[in-house]
């Protein structure tokens, strides 16, 4: 099972994450990642200007789950003589139920570190195949219990977590051992895999025999193929591969009404409503994901990073905003605000040699004193092109000949590769913040373009209010970047953290701040989500977001499919 | 929802003004200009603060980028593709019209009024006293947030001054929506311009390509931060010095930027300046007894240069707490209809919205109310107007020290010379104002009031210039004392101890007055409970849960409250007369005011009536606007602007109201 090499308190591998060695510098451990087994010499003095950290208030998780404090497993002997019979392996075990009971919203893991949840699944199930799940969740109907699926427990918003006041059993059926690519067609360039397979999986998998799916959120390593469709996903390289509602071809779905899918393999038709969109998004609330027929691509021959530095930030979005509207945009493109290109330089290893460090110094000379940038405005974008090596060179000077008419300067391979490396490890950042006082969370939205810069703007400068009037002592971090682009807008990603000391219930003063920030984005024109779903953490926001009838469709769906909610995780409605 | 949220304001606000203000103290700027060169002040260092997110640009530049907009590109191609026009000719109207309202702010222009109007203030101003808390506040407003000036409007000093004081802390100077009456004054209107005004037409309903000019070149300023922006909430000169009604047209479009969220924020900032003596006094007064208007012009302003030699007392202007939008809006507009449509459409505001900007125009009028500066010489008009035509000296300041003591128990804002015995006071108001009233053999007399039957026109003429005067400063103490004095008077109208009845008599008074004085929207119970609180607090009257009873003490009190608002009970009587027995077929406006004008002229020479102030102009058409308001009159549009036609039964019902009742003097007190 995978918490044996996976953290049970954190995020990612037991084996990886950021410390402090004994000469008061950061580190990042292991040797997964590029920055692994590197010195962050800067890290420290960032932690400390920019959030007010200090080495010498820490506060550590508890090393070991206390299995006395888990809620007892209970589970009908009936039922566990069914399940018996069905072979699908299952398990009580606490560890096993507790590594099931959440996602990573940061009050879910800070119950791990200091606390316990209130309810957790009874019971872990792994069904092995498409039939194994057609068995449990009949089951399930016959002894009226309760279903959560699992994929990769990547989950931002609640989703996960189990209804307190759920009196059924709870089964959380973990879709990890339905992994295989059960058949490639290259004619049509299509795959169909089972729903549990994890992404860096798939991509490996697929990579031997020459393809890839080109789908690569953020959370990849971890993330499943089920989890992509049941919320919704979205990639990183979307512009050329499209997201998950573009990729995928065909859906097989488990619910208790039986088995959904389409009579066929095609790339559209016209059969009314489409019903793969009940599907994508339904976050658990109608039944299981077990096999998806996904569009596959050769692997592009070759692959360039870049990134162009731009004055100020309302530069570098009016800049991505011509590259959308001119549709040449690169596989992606990702535009950071001044305090997380700060960031990102905070992140930077030891350097090699003094001619690197030379090197470093006369850009920097050249962008801030030549070109007059002001250090505390500029911005960044990074880039990534693929394709092949001619089309990319072609491409890559098309779009930093659009990038110079807003003032863009080439900032060179480097900057990019490593803008994009950060994105995997900044989500252990946040375990080493927990360690000293800091809590953060990300959140994202989707919004036209011409509110980008108002948005992004109000939203930051709610969050740094409404820290002032919770009490927080310290200056929150408080920024964004724009990661996706479209034809009629883009999708923003804002960072948020804040050191709690002197406040005695951090997470309660964190999540209304984060209330807050999403009321400001709904006010502001943004959307309740663009790809990280509604769980239960934004539920509160659906009626508005979807409209009355909107809602009453979607609740007629779910009576329809799943009337008695043994798909009762809560999601969504 | 909506409801539920003006009631909100409406709470916000009270629980503010009943417990005991707490204001700042002043300071006075005239003291320094007194003692240092007045030309080295204005040749200073300046360096305003500026506003965090400010982009520097220079005023060619804004106008370019308005006319450039989406929104005002917009309606030329609307316009042009309705008329069959080419844009381009629509954009040189455009153009036009920008040159025609843009300002041109500029060092020199600020620097010359800077020595100019030091050497005009000192001549005419004992004193200027700020609150330079209320400055520094404003200060940290202007680099946080668009900062909205908002002062009231007494006098063509008003932003003189507000312009003149922001200059000499080193603030940043606003830009200003003023008339554009003034362009007609050649030199001063482009001094003015440079100084930071820009114009705005009286009336461009009609003219969308004119609105949608002039609400990009506002709205451009306030997003870019360039200057705070100033304008009258109340729209034009309030030639009684009772607070006008607001205007809502410019308020909502400098809240528009953040209600579609291209600010965070706003600031309002109320301000309040009251002066000891108004530079136009007697000019009001004859306007407001029909003596047109001469037009602003530049020799006229010169003519003007014998009040030079005049005394005008003291100036005090108290910069209110700046008040943020967001907050106000809070709970209350988050989900506003702008998400769906393009921001640079043009949009009717919705229903909530508009609801929301009069509570905002209303509760920023009442922050002004609450802040102006009440001088002695206001207590003693209002005793001076209920003892005409003369009152013994001792017995006067008897009563204005008693006034006193009542006006600060009702939270007036009053400055009480310093260590000045109540005599010293009172006469050194009555030297200011000696144009008004005279000391004669120890009596004090309001001058050419004789209160006698069969005067001559000119006589009646005379007379009422002296009361319109004296009572456009007995009206700056009404807005403290309205809501008390509704209730007094309701009580005496009622006759009655049951409260249900007192409130509803209550409600009656406070809808037909709603003109003449601020009342926030929506909220009658509020300040029915208001004034009750205050008369109980003074010991005038008990209250239980069925019953008001007048004290036998409050008595006294009572009937001088009720007597401090008789004027507009008699007014408002008197021209519900005049409407059921004279007025026959629709009339207009204009037929309105002279045949009232003639039948109270009539009315005050036979000496059946001594209410001389149902001749100012200003209360006819407040009345008038009353009576539409009550379904009594019928407002109609026709082709040469509007008409009216009275409703005799619905009008019968309405007098009955005040006829019946009015006369009775005496309360009814409760033995207690």
């Amino acid at each position: 099972t995978p918490f044996k090499i996976l953290k049970w308190n954190g995020w990612g591998y037991n084996d990886s994450k950021f410390i402090f060695n004994k000469k008061g510098q950061a580190e990042f451990t292991g040797k997964r990642y590029r920055l692994s087994g590197m010195v962050l010499p800067v890290l420290k003095e960032w932690m400390e200007k920019t959030l007010g950290a200090s080495l010498e208030h820490k506060i550590t998780s508890r090393a070991f789950l206390n299995t006395s404090d888990v809620p007892p497993s209970i589970v009908n002997e009936e039922f566990l003589q069914d399940l018996r019979a069905t072979k699908i392996s299952y398990s009580q075990e606490a560890e096993d139920r507790v590594f099931r009971a959440h996602g990573h919203c940061l009050h879910e893991i800070f119950v791990l570190r200091e606390g316990m949840f209130k309810r957790i699944p009874d019971i872990v199930v792994w069904p092995g195949c498409h039939d194994d799940v057609v068995k449990i969740v009949e089951l399930a109907c016959k002894h009226n219990l309760c279903i959560i699926p699992f994929g990769g427990g990547t989950s931002v918003s609640s989703a996960l977590e189990c209804p307190a006041d759920e009196r059924r059993t709870i089964v959380s059926l973990d879709t990890s051992q339905m992994n295989r690519i059960l058949w490639v067609d290259e004619k049509n360039l299509t795959a169909h895999i089972e729903a549990g397979i994890v992404g860096q999986d798939l991509e490996r998998q697929l990579g031997e025999s020459g393809y890839c799916t080109g789908h690569e959120p953020d959370s990849m390593e971890f993330s499943s193929l089920g989890g992509w469709v049941a919320t919704r996903a979205s990639g990183m390289k979307k512009n050329s591969y499209g997201n998950i509602e573009d990729l995928v071809v065909h859906i097989k779905m488990v619910t208790p009404r039986g088995v959904i899918e389409k009579s066929c393999q095609v790339p559209r038709m016209s059969t009314g409503p489409d019903i793969h969109h009940f599907i994508m998004g339904s976050e658990g609330t109608l039944g299981v994901v077990t096999e998806v027929t996904i569009k596959i691509r050769p692997i592009p021959e070759y692959k360039k990073y870049g990134s162009v530095v731009f004055p100020n930030f309302e530069r570098g979005v009016a800049c991505l905003r011509e590259i959308a509207k001119q549709r040449c945009a690169p596989a992606s493109v990702r535009l950071v605000d001044n305090a997380q290109f700060q960031f990102g330089h905070a992140l930077k290893p030891q350097v090699a040699s003094i001619f690197t460090s030379f090197l470093d110094g006369l850009k920097k000379f050249y962008i801030t004193k030549f070109k007059g940038f002001d250090p505390n405005e500029l911005c960044v974008a990074t880039l990534l092109f693929e394709g092949d090596r001619e089309k990319v060179l072609q491409h890559e000077k098309q779009v930093y000949d659009i990038a110079a008419k807003f003032r863009g300067l080439a900032a060179g391979e480097d900057n990019g590769q490593r803008g994009y490396m950060l994105t995997f490890v900044i989500a252990y950042l946040r375990d080493l913040g927990l360690d000293y006082y800091v809590i953060g969370e990300s959140f994202e939205t989707s919004v036209p373009w011409d509110r980008v810069i108002d948005l992004c703007r109000n939203v930051k400068e709610r969050i740094v209010r409404e820290c002032k009037e919770k009490g927080v002592q310290f200056a929150p971090l408080s920024t964004c970047r724009v990661t996706q682009t479209y034809d009629a807008g883009a999708c923003v990603y804002f960072y948020f953290a804040f050191n709690y000391r002197g406040i005695s219930d951090p997470v309660h003063v964190y999540e209304q701040i984060e209330r807050a920030a999403r009321e400001e984005i709904l006010a502001n024109g943004g959307s309740l989500s663009h790809h990280h779903g509604v769980g239960k953490l934004r539920k509160q926001w659906m009626k508005e977001s979807i409209s009355d009838v909107g809602l009453g469709m979607l609740k007629s769906v779910k009576e329809y499919v799943d009337p008695n909610n043994i798909f009762g995780n809560r999601n969504l409605l | 929802m909506a409801a539920a949220g003006s009631s909100r304001l409406g709470a916000l606000m009270y629980s503010k003004e009943l417990i005991s203000k707490k204001r700042d103290e002043f300071e006075d700027i005239l003291e320094e200009r007194r003692q240092s060169s007045d030309l080295r002040y204005a040749m200073k260092c300046y360096s305003p603060v500026i506003y965090k997110g400010l982009s520097a640009c220079k005023p060619s530049a804004i106008k370019y980028s308005v006319l450039q907009s989406e929104q005002v590109q917009y309606v030329i191609k609307q316009l042009s593709k309705e008329m069959g026009e080419s844009t381009d000719i629509i954009q040189e109207e455009a153009i036009e019209i920008l040159d025609e309202m843009g300002h041109n702010l500029h060092i020199g222009a600020i620097r010359f009024f800077a020595f100019s109007l030091s050497k005009i203030f000192k001549r005419l101003f004992q004193r200027v006293c700020v609150n330079e808390e209320g400055i520094q506040k404003l200060q940290q407003a202007i680099q946080e947030h668009p900062v909205v000036l908002l002062p009231s409007h007494r006098s063509y000093i008003d932003f003189l001054m507000l312009s003149y004081l922001l200059y000499t802390y080193d603030l940043a100077l606003p830009v200003i929506a003023a008339g554009i009456d003034f362009l007609g004054m050649k030199i001063v209107g482009e001094l003015l311009r440079r100084s930071g005004a820009f114009f705005m037409r009286r009336t461009f309903s009609g003219n969308r390509l004119y609105w949608a000019v002039f609400a990009e070149y506002v709205k451009t300023m306030l997003r870019n931060g360039y200057a705070p922006i100033e304008f009258f909430l109340e729209g034009t000169r309030s030639r009684t010095a009772k607070t006008l009604t607001p205007k809502f047209g410019l308020l909502s479009i400098v809240m528009e930027p953040f209600f579609k969220r291209e600010v965070f924020d706003t600031y309002l900032v109320p301000i309040s300046i009251s002066y000891e003596r108004i530079l136009e006094e007697s000019l009001y007064a004859y306007e407001l007894l029909g003596v047109p208007k001469p037009k602003e012009s530049t020799s006229g302003l010169l003519k003007a240069r014998k009040i030079l030699s005049d005394n005008f007392g003291s100036i005090h202007v108290y910069f209110g707490q700046p008040v943020s939008l967001r907050t106000l809006a809070s709970g209350r507009i988050d989900r506003c209809p702008y998400r769906l449509v393009p921001r640079h459409l043009p949009q009717r505001l919705s229903e909530d919205i508009q609801e929301f900007v009069t509570d905002v125009a209303y509760k920023m009028e009442l922050l002004q109310v609450e802040n102006m500066v009440l001088s002695p010489w206001v207590l003693i008009a209002s005793v001076l107007l209920q003892n005409l035509p003369a009152i013994d000296f001792e017995l006067l300041v008897e009563k204005t020290l008693w006034l006193k003591g009542l006006t600060q128990a009702f939270g007036g804002f009053l400055e009480w010379p310093d260590n000045l015995c109540a005599n010293k006071a009172v006469t050194s108001s009555l030297a200011l104002h000696s144009n008004i009233v005279s000391l004669v053999n120890g009596q004090v007399v309001l001058n050419n009031v004789r209160m006698e039957n069969g005067a001559t026109e000119e006589l009646v003429f005379k007379q009422a210039l002296s009361i319109l005067m004296c009572g456009a400063y007995r009206n700056q103490l009404l807005n403290v004392f309205v809501r008390p004095s509704l209730v007094a008077v309701a009580l005496q109208m009622t006759q009655s101890f049951r409260k249900e009845e007192i409130y509803s008599c209550f409600i009656f008074l406070r809808d037909i007055l709603s003109d003449e004085f601020i009342f926030f929207p929506g909220i009658a119970l509020k300040d029915f409970e208001e004034g009750c609180f205050l008369l109980t607090k003074c010991d005038v009257i008990q209250v239980t849960p069925q019953e008001i009873l007048v004290t036998e003490r409050g008595n006294s009190v009572a009937v001088f409250l009720a007597a401090l608002f008789r004027p507009f009970m008699k007014g408002y009587q008197i021209i519900s007369r005049y409407l059921s027995k004279e007025t026959k077929e629709a009339f207009t406006e204009k037929q309105f005011i002279l045949g009232i004008r003639n039948f109270a002229f009539q009315l005050l020479q036979t000496g059946s009536t001594q209410c001389y102030e149902v001749l100012s102009s200003d209360l006819q058409k407040n009345a008038l606007a009353a009576f539409v308001r009550l379904d009594v009159v019928k407002k109609m549009k026709t082709t040469n602007g509007f008409t009216y036609t009275v409703n005799k039964e619905a009008l019968n019902k309405t007098a009955e109201m005040f006829d019946f009742r009015i006369p009775i003097k005496k309360l009814v007190t409760a033995r207690l």
